[in-house]
């Protein structure tokens, strides 16, 4: 792959990235959060058309339409959800959509053997062509999923975080499995959150960072090194501080996982949580928001992570959106009057200046800062006291960012407008700029086990990223 | 014209077109007022059970037991007519009985996580095999009563100028459209309907507000129900097959959508009364049942693809 871009609307996600995997190689592709990895893997295994940039396969120009026809041309990606059809046969996951048939009809005794032979190829002649797909382990459907690719001749195989929901034995059978591929001349792309496993299995790594190639170097180089190319960026004056005064608490975080540390949330303050996708924040937060209608009388608010499919009804428009969890004094008696919301959602599309043409547009229309904003206006109109905010400022452009972080630093400031407490606010995000640069204590979470809440002048990118990907004990 | 407008014109544009066809095709005879008030009486059953179906539907469910709910109405009021009940009071207990079977409908998808199609279409063949069976499966004559006014011809020159079985469909029809519009319950539904997800985030009492919208969907058809033994003085288990087919018509005609998050009170009535322009008109013409079939599909059909061109524009 040679000059690789690609830009989402106005967001640059790859700005030239080279990246060549050598027959019976295997290449770590490592990366923080939003550095560009499944971008770049999307567009090799054809989900994703590159902007510009060339790519060769074999010496020959690749430019796959769509990922079957990566798969035909012999790149095949494994994604972290799997995508085998459960109610089908282990045969018929690994021949899905090329059956081998006669006269229309499929030749059942063929595909029985040819999946034999592809799960015989990678060690597991125990595993019955037969047998359903719903009913094997997790561990056995991503060798099913590896089989589908083998059986088609794939010479290139893309793993993402293949071991994110695996047990530490099935990790090593899986790093037995990939040292099987290589020695039989398949290459192999690596993307893992977890440095100290792309250090045990791979044998160079390849450091993302804002869509370009950081760095790399072989798999032997020091833990230490690869975090810093990974998070080597300024910290951004992106980040108000007015005088804060933390109070009285005003919560309990209690975690889960084994081990967990309890944090007592204050008002006046900002408790961020770092951790990779997938670390438990997000169960934690939903933990702490249980029952919901509770919560909101109780003065708690929150954002959820996934803006599309939770934050916002798009169909919805913004006036609805934002007075949905508080409808009282919309009216006389207990009705609601459409324009006593629209009176209410204008001041909030006002003060965190939406663009929007009326607060009766639907939010569908509006782009993804924009629809955050609503999602955060919505607990503006509820006057809440506590905010949990997961991921809030995902996806969205930086002029919205920045917008929101001066909202978040102002609500929890020691000086309020007469008659205003300050408010306290759960931070979660994987961004940590922004955890560093807002938050007063943050603690982080790894495989569902909640840290101690350490103030923030303790923490640094660099070992904020060691605590979260476990870099520390493997080095 | 804004996408907004555009989605209220519609359903207008819809019974305007057929009832200018038709009046082009019949004359001016079409619109006399003995044949629009013959329009009306005809729109009043389906129009009352769709003002619950349009609740239904914007908060993204279905409810298949309609049908099956009317015919148990109509048995239910005959039965308690012969019992010497004043015809008021039998009325009100057939429309509650509709009520209870949405009830059972909401507790079973809220409780059980079921959607709703399954669960409604377990309900109409269940309800349906109760009216048959409180009927002993045979149509229960009544007694002759005011009820059965409700749906009759007024005489010309009658202050009321329609039957009063369409005035209270047209009360009711403002009454839900209040609800819709001006209560938090009407705001949950769309939010409901709108993204279920998100509504449960915001604090929306999810599973209560389902029940009450089944509920509501039923009690619409218990109300269709006494319009419907108005017109046949008889209570009869086997009345109303497939009736909730033409509901859920009326609903996606006037603008409803299947997706949940859309739909009014005002489009519902246009989709009602479009499908009995169509009725009305093909009887007089002299066409046989089937074209009168072939016309309504083709208008659904149409209704959905033009709505999936406009959203399809405005995004």
């Amino acid at each position: 792959m040679r000059g690789i871009e690609k830009r989402f609307d106005a967001t640059v996600a790859l700005a030239g990235v080279d990246l060549a995997v050598a027959p019976g190689d295997v290449c770590g592709l490592v990366g923080e959060n939003g550095a560009g990895k499944s971008t770049l893997m999307a567009i090799l295994a054809g989900a994703l058309e590159p902007d510009a940039g060339e790519m060769h396969l074999d010496g020959r120009p690749y430019a796959p339409a769509d990922p079957m026809a990566a798969r035909r041309a012999g790149v095949a990606m494994i994604y972290q959800e799997l995508s085998l059809a459960p109610d089908l046969s282990v045969a018929g996951n690994i021949l899905l959509g090329m059956e081998p048939s006669r006269l229309g009809c499929v030749r059942r005794a063929a595909m029985r053997r040819i999946a034999a032979g592809a799960l015989a190829e990678l060690g597991r002649p125990d595993i019955t062509p037969d047998r359903l797909v719903g009913d094997l382990s997790v561990a056995d459907q991503q060798l099913v999923e590896i089989a589908r690719a083998i059986a088609i001749g794939c010479r290139v195989l893309v793993l993402d975080e293949p071991t994110s929901t695996l047990g530490r034995r099935d990790v090593e059978r899986l790093f037995a499995l990939i040292g099987r591929l290589k020695a039989s001349g398949h290459s192999i792309v690596y993307i893992s959150h977890f440095i100290e496993e792309v250090r045990e299995v791979c044998e160079r790594i390849v450091v993302l960072r804002d869509g370009r190639v950081a760095g790399g170097g072989p798999a032997t180089m020091a833990g230490d090194d690869i975090v810093r190319l990974m998070i080597g960026r300024d910290v951004t004056d992106l980040f108000p501080r007015s005088r804060r005064q933390p109070g009285e608490p005003v919560l309990e975080i209690a975690g889960r996982g084994a081990g967990s540390a309890t944090i007592t949330l204050h008002r006046g303050e900002i408790v961020g949580i770092a951790g990779l996708v997938g670390a438990g924040r997000t169960e934690l937060l939903r933990g702490v928001f249980t029952p919901p209608p509770r919560r909101w009388r109780e003065g708690i608010g929150m954002v959820s992570e996934d803006r599309k499919a939770e934050g916002v009804a798009l169909g919805l428009d913004i006036a609805d959106n934002v007075t949905l969890t508080k409808l009282d004094g919309m009216g006389p008696a207990s009705l609601v009057l459409p324009s006593r919301q629209r009176a209410a959602a204008t001041r909030w599309v006002r003060e965190f200046s939406i663009k929007c043409r009326s607060a009766t547009q639907p939010v569908v229309e509006l782009s993804g800062g924009n629809q955050q904003k609503v999602a955060l206006a919505r607990l503006m109109h509820h006057d809440v006291d506590v905010l949990l905010l997961d991921e809030p400022t995902r996806g969205i452009d930086v002029g919205s960012k920045a917008q929101i972080y001066a909202v978040i630093d102002a609500l929890v400031a020691a000086d309020q407008p007469t008659g205003r407490r300050p408010r306290a606010i759960v931070l979660v995000s994987s961004y940590l700029p922004e955890l560093l640069g807002l938050c007063d204590r943050i603690a982080v979470m790894r495989r569902g086990r909640l840290g101690a809440a350490r103030p923030a002048g303790e923490w640094n990118e660099h070992s904020l990223m060691l605590e979260a990907t476990g870099a520390e004990t493997a080095a | 014209m804004t996408p907004r407008m555009w989605r209220g014109a519609g359903p207008i544009l819809g019974v305007l077109f057929v009832a200018i066809t038709f009046g082009i095709l019949i004359g001016s005879n079409f619109f006399l007022p003995g044949n629009l008030e013959l329009i009306a009486r005809q729109t009043a059953i389906v129009a009352a059970a769709a003002l619950g179906m349009t609740i239904v539907i914007v908060s993204g469910g279905i409810d298949l037991s309609v049908g099956s709910v009317v015919a148990l109405t109509t048995v239910v009021i005959a039965v308690l007519l012969n019992q010497g009940w004043p015809p008021l009071a039998a009325a009100i207990a057939g429309t509650a009985s509709g009520a209870v079977c949405g009830l059972i409908n909401g507790a079973l998808i809220s409780g059980l996580r079921v959607v709703p199609f399954i669960v409604t279409l377990g309900t109409m063949i269940l309800v349906r095999g109760a009216a048959k069976g409180f009927a002993d499966e045979r149509r229960i004559e009544a007694p002759q009563t005011w009820l059965n006014d409700l749906l009759r011809s007024t005489a010309p020159g009658d202050a009321g100028l329609l039957p009063s079985g369409v005035w209270l469909v047209v009360v009711l029809a403002l009454l839900v459209g209040g609800v819709l519009r001006y209560t938090r319950f009407g705001h949950h539904v769309f939010a409901i309907g709108s993204n279920e997800r998100t509504a449960r985030l915001c604090g929306v009492a999810v599973p209560r507000s389902k029940i009450l919208i089944y509920t509501l969907g039923a009690l619409f058809a218990g109300v269709a129900g006494v319009l419907q033994f108005s017109r046949l003085s008889v209570g009869d288990p086997t009345v109303a097959e497939g009736l909730e087919l033409d509901v859920i018509a009326a609903v996606i005609i006037g603008g409803g959508s299947l997706a949940g998050g859309r739909g009014t009170i005002i489009g519902t009535l246009l989709g009602a009364t479009t499908m009995a322009v169509i009725q009305i008109g093909c009887a007089q013409k002299g066409y046989p049942n089937w074209v009168q079939q072939i016309v309504t599909g083709a208008i659904i059909v149409l209704a959905v693809a033009l709505d999936r061109w406009r959203t399809g524009r405005a995004s």
